[in-house]
């Protein structure tokens, strides 16, 4: 486990979006600190701004005002490029329809964010394998998307965002296509993976069975933060 | 490196769509090479029929031959040179006289021209050695062309009518002793060949000629004021014109071929950005820049044409190549163009014309592809994660 040091910081975090002649306020002043470490969710109804404040942090979009400082740089000020680079090396992403590219194998999927760091041919590979066993997928590696189930595709999106060994994973709605069964399923391996690799994960999240793993909830309404819980677990 | 290993890797892995385009692609290829090639082909074979049958390897003419006006041709005959008669002697000059003359195939009148040439010469295939031999007939050579127009055989006797130096018009009869069979109309079509001496006497020109046919390029240097000299790219830029007419003209085809391969391209490439728009997003939030996923889609349109080239070589080598080795068969209304096309053209294919087909298609596949791809640089990410159409 790393330490406690903070990762993600949002001061007064405002965002707005232009909507016909007027704007719409998604985020209005939001406040928070995050761990290395945390296995935390944002939780709240549609449109309370989960996904917002989540693209904010994977450095996807930016705020309107105030300040979001991911791994010490301002989300602010960084350039697409600069962005780009602190996503392909630091940040993970899984998302609610897996995304998982279509025309690539398991393994190629899990490979790509390895390719993009430009690693070496014979390390990738035992990378990704290391990633398809985390998930336990090994003998799907040859497998394309339209061959596995909605549960394997997420594992996939899983050792995908997990293979570099990203300080954060964002991970937006990431049980919503699944069964129960499933769903736990990958939340286990989720919190495998921030215990054994303490990795940061920060979840957009509704569902019930996601919140009960979370050990720290940030409920959203109306782009606000209702409240920011530590969950006690038995 | 990143960006073609990922563009062949999505290409490969759209399957048939792409082997569709690229199949399109590729018969661009071959076209375009075959066309151009057989155009290549006309024209090497042309100039090689018209120096072998006409042109030699230059020609001597008299300062007033203007072949295009036959009404000058009373003017345009000279002595013959005296340094130039060894060279006629020993056959690599090729002496001709021409003036115009009628005969009269199955009773009908029909303009011709009546040509002298001398017996020995070695320069052209014109078949004068038939000219010996005969008796006292004029004997007479004629193409293939003028005897099946007119439906003369060899031993035929024609009659021939004809103007002498004083504008006195005689007639006598020439038996057709050959009749040669070449792909040079200009040599054929309305003309009878005689012996030089007989046309030299039947016109009361003894010693003279039109114009020399020449077999060595530096019998051309000859510097007498009643001659002027032709060399074999001036006798042959007709040709060339013709080819390059020619050449822009099957150019318009294989444009509209490859417009419709870009369009091909550019269509999938426009559709693929709206149902990849998922993907893009996908790749921008993995790490990489737009203009990443610009130039990744960019070099998956440029791949096509690098497929297509592989695809051509594939099918299209073993088809231009028995192309070239059996010619291709030419309609028998082609020879009267009036230019040289034999019966079979065998395609020519440089490298260069390789080489310029290839580079033509791949840059305009990737400028094709490039275009509908700069709308990635504009996307919003977080929209194109949704895969929401933007």
């Amino acid at each position: 486990m790393k330490s406690n040091q903070s990762v993600i910081s949002i001061r007064n975090l405002v965002k707005t979006f232009p909507m016909g002649n007027r704007e719409f306020t998604a985020l209005n002043g939001i406040n928070l600190e995050f761990a290395s470490g945390e296995f935390s969710g944002f939780v709240g109804p549609s449109g309370s701004g989960k996904t917002t404040l989540l693209n904010i942090i994977g450095t996807l979009d930016s705020p309107t005002e105030g300040e979001a400082m991911v791994l010490d740089h301002s989300v602010k000020l960084l350039t697409q490029k600069k962005a780009a680079l602190l996503r392909s090396q630091k940040i993970g992403f899984i998302f609610q329809t897996f995304n998982l590219l279509p025309v690539y194998s398991a393994a190629e999927n899990v490979e790509f964010p390895l390719l993009l760091q430009k690693m070496g041919g014979e390390a990738r590979r035992k990378a990704v394998m290391e990633a398809l066993e985390w998930v336990g997928l090994s003998d799907k590696a040859k497998s394309r998307p339209a061959q596995m189930s909605g549960g394997e595709c997420q594992r996939v999106a899983i050792a995908r965002a997990m293979v570099k060994k990203p300080e954060i994973v964002l991970a937006d709605e990431p049980t919503a296509n699944l069964d129960a069964e499933n769903s736990h399923n990958i939340l286990k391996t989720m919190v495998k993976l921030n215990q054994e690799l303490g990795t940061t994960f920060l979840f957009a999240t509704h569902d019930e069975k996601v919140i009960g793993y979370l050990r720290r909830i940030i409920r959203l309404y109306d782009g606000k933060v209702a409240f920011d819980e530590l969950v006690t677990k038995i | 490196m990143l960006t073609l290993k990922l563009a062949l890797r999505n290409l490969l892995g759209a399957g048939l769509r792409t082997w569709l385009n690229v199949f399109v692609l590729s018969l661009s290829y071959v076209v375009i090479i075959y066309i151009h090639g057989m155009l290549d082909g006309w024209d090497v074979q042309a100039k090689s029929d018209m120096m072998h049958w006409q042109t030699g390897q230059g020609q001597l003419w008299q300062k007033n031959y203007d072949p295009l006006d036959p009404f000058t041709l009373q003017e345009s005959f000279a002595t013959i040179p005296g340094e130039l008669i060894p060279s006629v002697e020993s056959g690599d000059l090729a002496p001709v006289l021409i003036t115009m003359a009628s005969f009269y195939p199955e009773g009908r009148i029909q303009s011709i021209l009546l040509k002298g040439i001398s017996e020995n010469q070695q320069v052209v295939e014109i078949p004068t050695a038939a000219f010996s031999g005969g008796g006292a007939d004029i004997p007479a050579v004629i193409g293939k062309r003028m005897a099946e127009a007119n439906k003369i055989t060899v031993g035929d006797l024609v009659t021939v009518r004809w103007r002498d130096a004083n504008g006195t018009f005689d007639a006598a009869d020439v038996r057709i002793a050959a009749i040669f069979n070449s792909n040079v109309p200009t040599i054929d079509a309305g003309q009878i060949w005689i012996p030089l001496r007989r046309l030299q006497t039947m016109l009361s020109a003894p010693g003279k000629a039109t114009y020399f046919i020449s077999k060595k390029s530096e019998l051309l240097n000859y510097s007498g004021s009643d001659w002027v000299s032709k060399d074999l790219k001036s006798l042959t830029a007709e040709i060339d014109q013709i080819i390059k007419t020619k050449s822009f003209g099957s150019s318009i085809m294989y444009v509209v071929l490859l417009l419709l391969a870009m369009l091909a391209i550019f269509d999938t490439q426009v559709l693929t950005i709206f149902r990849r728009q998922r993907e893009i997003g996908t790749q921008i939030a993995l790490g990489m820049t737009r203009w990443q996923v610009v130039r990744l889609f960019t070099a998956e349109g440029a791949m096509n044409a690098v497929l297509a080239a592989l695809l051509a070589a594939v099918y299209g080598i073993p088809f231009l190549a028995s192309q070239a080795a059996s010619g291709i068969a030419m309609p028998a209304t082609t020879d009267t163009m009036g230019l040289a096309i034999a019966d079979k053209i065998f395609p020519v294919y440089s490298l260069g014309l390789i080489g310029v087909t290839i580079v033509v298609v791949l840059v305009t596949s990737t400028i094709v592809s490039y275009i509908p791809s700069r709308r990635i640089a504009k996307m919003n990410p977080t929209e194109a994660i949704k895969g929401k159409i933007q």
